[in-house]
């Protein structure tokens, strides 16, 4: 019923499931130095990681630290100054071309002139999907992100949550098995991040896919991850990687766990470590 | 209605301080003409007069006072002086089955229209298409934006009878094509700034998105700077049309030519008939008002069908 946009992410997907165990994303030794007036930035030094199939990985730092910046070298949005990144075995922009990946920004950027509906088109129509494959995936899309009968109205006439429910559908309404996140709760208050919280590890239960989701909240990244990426900045780099042993099952008790607040304390010594350098 | 009182507020004093300008404007000339009738002035010669201010003339013969405002020729009429000329010259024509005699404001009316139409057609596609050009050529934005800055700093009186004068050696003899184009010459920057501002008004994320789903330039464009800059090309829009209008008249001042509001301003002026140059100041002040309200009724509409109107 879904066939794939083109033939190039085919390919992708093809050489993935060829070699078992290829992690889908693999960073080695990635250096990004941004030049600026001031000098040069150091965005990211010396970063390696591999994310496996169907995990769900957090970037967790303060700012400046490089999540973001690592994220959108994923994305292909920034190019590494040096070291090697797959994604899907092929490079970022390969990736990007077979639209490997959907990606959501902090700020929902739903565009005013269209309806929830039209937004979610939006990559349907630029990726030449037929107008009836369009209409039955963004159907589903807004079934997943629990929006059903709101196809029809205007962005402002959405709460914040809602919005950025509608831009995580739009990010998945082309079936890419990854989704890059970056702080697309940032901007919400707690109850509603919360919920929303809930609503994407049941959505990443369902669906099967890889998440990067980059946060700035510790709670937040150690109730959603299988893996959490500690970075610290200046210069931007890892300086833990924890694969957490909470259940894939996870209610909102479980931040009361034991397991949970160990966790947390882990995150939050390595985020107090990396810190140590700017004193 | 909540917005009428302001607005009423505003005409009546516009009114208000016209009314009173009429006196001092028009008593010197009233004085003169009472002289001529034989009536007793304090100073009593239009020499004498001249060392005189208004004021104190006024005040010595306040009896002319009430006949500044009844002059056949006034330097500056009354308000009611120049409704009546508007009507007897719009309205009253039209009802005689006359709207399009050479005496009639709507037959001028309509000749300054059609050249505003063209300028302002001409104008708007030249600024859109500019804009287009700097917004997608770091060259075209470096080269053509200082010409298009410096053009509006030339006095466009200066520059119309040139076109005037080129046009008619290329041999084109339609009046309406040199006044187009001092329209569009003055109409098609706010057009050009507006744009540009408006098809770079999308925030960096949403081209970054449009990369993510590798779309191309011209799907971007079509899909997110287009419909972005509307709100921006509308407020242009109504700046355009009311400067191509001016254009227009102002095209039709150093010409000679014999049609066209712009003409009837100096038609006016030359056969010291100011009731005439007020009445044509009116209706191309009208004129623009008109079409500055249904630019805005456009607007309303499209946001509105954009679902951008909350």
């Amino acid at each position: 019923m879904i066939r794939p946009p083109a033939a190039s992410q085919y390919c992708g997907q093809q050489e993935t499931t060829d070699v078992t165990h290829q992690p889908v994303i693999s960073a080695k030794g990635l250096d990004l130095t941004f030049q600026t007036g001031d000098g040069p930035v150091h965005a990211l030094r010396d970063v390696s990681l591999d994310i496996e199939r169907g995990d769900f990985v957090s970037f967790i730092g303060p700012s400046g630290c490089g999540k973001t910046t690592f994220l959108r070298v994923m994305a292909d949005l920034e190019q590494p100054t040096a070291g090697q990144i797959t994604v899907n075995g092929t490079s970022p922009e390969a990736a990007r071309k077979a639209r490997a990946y959907g990606y959501v920004f902090q700020a929902a950027g739903l565009y005013p002139w269209r309806t929830i509906g039209g937004n979610i088109r939006l990559p349907l129509e630029i990726m030449g999907y037929s107008r009836a494959d369009q209409d039955a995936r963004v159907a589903r899309v807004l079934e997943l992100v629990e929006l059903g009968g709101f196809e029809k109205k205007y962005p402002w006439q959405l709460s914040g949550g809602m919005q950025q429910r509608a831009s995580i559908a739009r990010a998945l309404a082309f079936d890419a098995d990854i989704l890059l996140m970056d702080e697309p709760f940032g901007a919400l208050d707690e109850i509603v991040r919360d919920h929303l919280n809930e609503q994407l590890l049941k959505l990443w239960d369902r669906t099967n896919k890889t998440i990067c989701f980059v946060t700035h909240s510790i709670p937040e990244a150690v109730y959603l991850s299988t893996k959490i990426v500690v970075m610290s900045p200046r210069p931007g780099r890892i300086t833990d990687v924890i694969d957490s042993p909470l259940p894939r099952e996870r209610p909102l008790e479980i931040r009361d766990s034991p397991e949970f607040i160990q966790i947390a304390h882990r995150v939050r010594d390595g985020l107090r470590a990396g810190h140590a350098y700017d004193d | 209605m909540r917005n009428a009182l302001p607005i009423l507020t505003v005409l009546v004093a516009i009114l208000a301080i016209w009314y009173v300008a009429v006196a001092p404007m028009n008593i010197r000339v009233a004085l003169d003409q009472a002289q001529r009738d034989g009536a007793a002035l304090q100073p009593a010669t239009a020499l004498e007069r001249q060392e005189v201010s208004v004021w104190a003339l006024m005040l010595n013969n306040p009896a002319q006072i009430v006949g500044t405002y009844a002059m056949e020729r006034p330097r500056l009429p009354t308000p009611g002086q120049v409704a009546v000329e508007l009507w007897n010259t719009t309205a009253e024509m039209a009802l005689n089955g006359r709207a399009m005699s050479k005496r009639s404001l709507l037959y001028h009316g309509w000749i300054t229209l059609q050249s505003t139409l063209w300028g302002f057609a001409l104008g708007t596609t030249l600024g859109i298409l500019g804009a287009v050009a700097i917004v997608y050529s770091r060259v075209v934005d470096m080269s053509l934006m200082p010409w298009a800055i410096i053009s509006q700093t030339v006095p466009i009186v200066a520059l119309a009878p040139m076109i005037i004068v080129v046009s008619s050696q290329l041999g084109i003899t339609d009046r309406t094509v040199p006044k187009a184009i001092i329209s569009a010459y003055l109409c098609y920057f706010p057009v050009l700034v507006g744009m540009v501002k408006g098809l770079r008004s999308p925030a960096h994320a949403q081209l970054d998105l449009l990369q993510t789903y590798n779309a191309s330039g011209f799907q971007a464009f079509l899909k997110l700077r287009l419909p972005a800059s509307v709100p921006y090309l509308f407020t242009s829009l109504k700046v355009g049309i009311a400067a191509a209008l001016v254009g227009t008249i102002v095209g039709e001042l150093p010409t000679g030519a014999i049609s066209g509001l712009g003409a009837r301003i100096l038609i006016g002026d030359q056969f010291g008939t100011p009731l005439a140059i007020w009445a044509a100041l009116v209706a191309a002040a009208v004129l623009a008002g008109a079409l500055v309200t249904l630019l805005d009724l456009a607007q309303r509409i499209t946001l509105k069908r954009m679902g951008m109107q909350a």
